[in-house]
């Protein structure tokens, strides 16, 4: 079976007031060197092996621009794995 | 004139927009359900606030898939009125209906007050009830409300008049002080391009009877009203 590990986050320039707030608290705790921190939404999707890698990226881009992502603030990034 | 207000899973300022309707304006009015494919006639459509499909994925994604959307986009293609309040302007922005986006509020909050709005243009079939740069009492309650778009959406909005609602002071200030949620230009209403679907975030049907505080929400249906 397939594995689709799919991350959507905001694109740059888009407020993420969650993460400034979570950043805030890790340097509040004495995290003193975090840069930057972002949050995201994460998606897991198995697919059948009956059909072509190339066929499952496809698939993923579609289901990503379609519904999983806001192409208007957000951005996808994704990771397909072979798995029993 | 007959309006038409979709319900769907989650939705809970239907009943508030079919009562306004019905009972304080007195026109024709019925409930769309969203698993229905086609519409009745209908002149106007609100999609109405609430949090459908409970908010999952983004405020409006799912509800922008329900089976009675492509009807609602081809009504608003054909030219007919649709308004989408709160939950209901996230559903249109998902669909494509209208540009741009709404995130979180600035400040992580859910706000719920009456906020003041200045009636940025008045010459559209929603606000012609009202007065170039009149200012109106309405409530907000949202979490998810700050309108993102950038600069040259923006700027199209400004140079097509179809920003009609912005946040302002009780004397019609348009400044950073009077945006409750961050929204950019202090949006809180705009149109499309051929000017037939409005999405706003206040609540004009939670401000059409003197009881509740305000009747400044009921000049949009009456001015939808007016052009029967």
């Amino acid at each position: 079976m397939w594995v689709a590990k799919i991350v959507v986050t905001y694109k740059e320039g888009i407020l993420d007031p969650e993460a400034k707030t979570i950043q805030h608290t890790l340097e509040t705790l004495g995290y003193k060197n975090i840069k930057e921190l972002e949050t995201g939404k994460y998606f897991e999707i198995k697919l059948q092996s009956n059909i072509e890698r190339s066929e499952v990226e496809k698939l993923i881009r579609e289901i990503c621009d379609r519904i999983l992502s806001n192409p208007v603030i957000q951005k996808y990034s994704y990771e397909i794995e072979e798995a029993e | 004139m007959k309006f038409g207000v979709v319900v769907f899973p989650g939705s809970n300022c239907d009943h508030d927009a079919y009562h306004v309707i019905k009972h304080v304006l007195g026109a024709r009015v019925e409930y769309i359900w969203h698993k229905d494919t086609t519409l009745r006639l209908f002149d106007a459509i609100v999609l109405p606030g609430g949090f459908s499909y409970g908010d999952y994925l983004r405020a409006g994604a799912v509800a922008c898939f329900s089976p009675i959307m492509p009807a609602i986009v081809q009504f608003a293609a054909r030219g007919g009125k649709v308004i989408g309040i709160c939950n209901g302007f996230q559903v249109l922005l998902e669909a494509g209906l209208l540009p741009g986006a709404l995130i979180p509020n600035n400040h992580m909050r859910f706000r719920c007050q009456e906020v003041y709005l200045r009636v940025s243009n008045n010459a559209t079939a929603f606000t012609s009830d009202y007065e170039a740069g009149q200012v109106l009492k309405m409530p907000i309650a949202h979490y998810c409300g700050q309108y993102f778009a950038d600069d040259g959406t923006l700027e199209q909005l400004q140079d097509q008049e179809r920003i009609v609602f912005q946040y302002c002071s009780s004397e019609g200030e348009v400044n950073s002080a009077t945006n409750p949620n961050g929204s950019r230009h202090n949006i809180a209403g705009i149109l499309n391009e051929d000017k037939n679907v409005l999405g706003m975030m206040p609540h004009p049907e939670r401000a059409a009877e003197q009881v509740l505080g305000s009747i400044d929400g009921l000049g949009i249906f009456k001015s939808l009203l007016g052009k029967d």
